[in-house]
């Protein structure tokens, strides 16, 4: 009996300490949501997004030029890498399927997804911005695609392989060419989860800072020239949380809290579309 | 295709571009220097080095245990109407971009610790003799041990979700028989459960390992930019990432740019040994259990 009660007590402890880990994980995220709240709301009104930057010391202003701006990059990042992901996702998992490279370039991708994204951006910035002689927004969205381009890649090709090869068959046996067996029969199984893979990895990208620090760099003008510098939300914030003044650390809350917002709601939407696609079935 | 290219693409100009630095000081000799010092033009890498490996495994040792028990919390214990949204919710950490982490932990979390967690730290263990000396400083909340914490949080939800998947793989039959020879579920978990989902486990971890090594902006926030070894958890010091952050754009010289990209190809070279490790594991675990 002696031993049976030990075993009970550590069976207690072991359960309560899994119980403790979910609370330190969820209290984390609580606590960090709620501080960006707090301080975000503060400061949210209208000006954050139709004023350009005041100078340092004067009061107000607000950030339309880095909402702008990250709106660019990341569009034409999302414009550069989907096809690429789509494209060679389709291919890894229909034309590419027995071959070894098709085996090796997964592989690969799938450590892409996870190098260091601040050495996409040294290698983007020996590869755009040093032979340019400046910064531009180009250089910003290259860099943010390459970091799109193997989640996407990843999430298409395991989402078209999850489709049959039965159903294929059965379009093959009605004559369908194979590009037309993609187009119609596989993309049309795959569609939700891929655009889930898409939203994911926007909303990846749309937090992404290190790779654009060297690239698209910073601008504190409204520009719409992709040529020059431009300014983004996130690094932004980083100058300006970083920076001596008191507004600049209240609009750089602000703007963490748009920014928050947005990947939660690419986030949940993304979620969303995998219970809708399941629950139709 | 692209993918194939554009690894290439990086490795070749990151070697291309650091060859200056390379046969200047030598690769071991890069390693090992320990100065870094723009005016005399010498560059090494060691404190960078060092301070990258101490704010990882600190921050592996922190999260690991969490994370394990987040995940045999959300499979084995929690009423199922709680594991969905519990799951989502870890899941939203790993949602949350790098920069809100380093803000956050810049002006709401740094506070704290310097404030109350550290001095607490520091009057419970600064007394005792040979772990003393690694509570010493002033606590200044812009820190290792800050790095760290912060660092952890962001791995947790690496390591709990594909712990969680993995543990989910155990057969029921397995565990049920255990359960009916009278095991308690921490005995099922410990004895059945864990070792079934090893190889699983060790993925995740150097995984997450990966990611904390290659995390640039919220270390950059709280770390400190200083060229010095740390001595004591509460000292600032820098990694790789953090000097390419601070000093990427400022880099005056060619050997300063040089050395600055043979650092971030030290961090390729890592990440990717690690990541490749990580799969190789993965990989065999998956293929132990299945054939």
């Amino acid at each position: 009996m002696e031993r049976l009660r030990k075993r009970k007590i550590q069976n207690n402890i072991a359960i309560g300490f899994s119980l403790l880990a979910s609370i330190i994980g969820l209290f984390w995220l609580v606590f960090i949501l709620f501080d960006v709240l707090r301080h975000g709301l503060s400061f949210f009104d209208l000006n954050l997004f139709i004023e350009d930057p005041a100078p340092p010391g004067f009061e107000g202003g607000g950030m339309r030029n880095a909402f702008i701006g990250q709106f660019m990059i990341t569009g034409c990042a999302i414009v550069i890498g989907i096809p690429f992901g789509i494209l060679g996702g389709t291919f890894l998992s229909e034309y590419g399927r027995m071959t070894k490279i098709g085996r090796l370039i997964s592989v690969i991708s799938d450590i892409m997804i996870s190098v260091p994204t601040i050495v996409v951006g040294t290698f983007i910035y020996s590869l755009m911005v040093k032979p340019l002689g400046h910064f531009s927004g180009w250089a910003g969205s290259v860099s943010l695609a390459m970091i799109m381009i193997p989640v996407t890649l990843r999430t298409t090709e395991d989402m078209m392989s999850l489709v049959p090869w039965s159903i294929r068959e059965a379009a093959f046996a009605l004559g369908a060419p194979y590009y037309k067996v993609i187009i119609q029969v596989v993309y049309r199984g795959a569609i939700a989860g891929i655009l889930t893979g898409i939203l994911l990895s926007i909303a990846r990208i749309a937090g992404e800072t290190a790779p654009l620090l060297f690239t698209s760099f910073n601008n504190s003008f409204i520009s719409l020239n992709m040529e020059e510098p431009m300014a983004s939300l996130t690094v932004t914030i980083f100058q300006y949380a970083t920076g001596p003044y008191d507004d600049w650390h209240a609009m750089a809350w602000a703007a963490s809290f748009v920014i928050i917002l947005a990947i939660l709601l690419l986030t949940v939407l993304g979620r969303l579309l995998v219970i809708f696609k399941y629950s139709s079935k | 295709m692209v993918v194939l290219v554009s690894l290439a693409g990086i490795f070749i100009s990151l070697i291309f571009e650091s060859w200056e630095s390379l046969s200047r000081f030598g690769f071991f000799n890069f390693i090992f220097t320990d100065d870094w010092n723009p005016v005399k033009e010498v560059f090494g890498a060691a404190i960078p080095l060092v301070g990258t490996f101490i704010t990882t495994i600190l921050a592996l040792l922190i999260a690991i245990p969490i994370s394990l028990g987040i995940a045999v919390f959300i499979t084995e214990i929690c009423p199922s109407k709680l594991k969905a949204p519990l799951s989502i919710a870890i899941e939203l950490l790993a949602a949350i971009p790098s920069i809100i982490y380093g803000m956050w932990g810049l002006f709401t979390f740094a506070p704290i610790m310097s404030e109350y967690i550290e001095p607490g730290l520091q009057f419970v263990f600064g007394d005792i003799p040979f772990i003393g000396p690694i509570f010493q400083g002033t606590p200044l909340g812009i820190d290792v041990l800050t790095a760290s914490i912060v660092l952890s949080i962001m791995i947790i939800p690496f390591i709990s979700s594909i712990a969680r998947d993995t543990i989910l793989l155990t057969p029921q039959v397995l565990k049920e028989s255990a359960y009916s020879i009278g095991t308690t579920e921490w005995e099922v978990i410990k004895d059945v459960i864990l070792p079934y989902s090893k190889f699983g486990i060790y993925g995740g971890i150097i995984i997450a390992l990966g990611r904390a090594l290659g995390e640039t902006m919220a270390v950059a926030f709280v770390l400190g930019n200083r060229h010095a070894f740390p001595t004591s958890f509460f000292d600032a010091t820098s990694t790789i990432t953090v000097t390419l952050a601070n000093e990427f754009t400022e880099a005056d010289s060619n050997l300063y740019m040089s050395s600055l990209y043979l650092l971030s190809l030290l961090l390729f070279v890592i990440s990717f040994i690690v990541l490749s490790f990580a799969k190789f594991i993965v990989h065999k675990g998956s293929k132990k259990w299945n054939g």
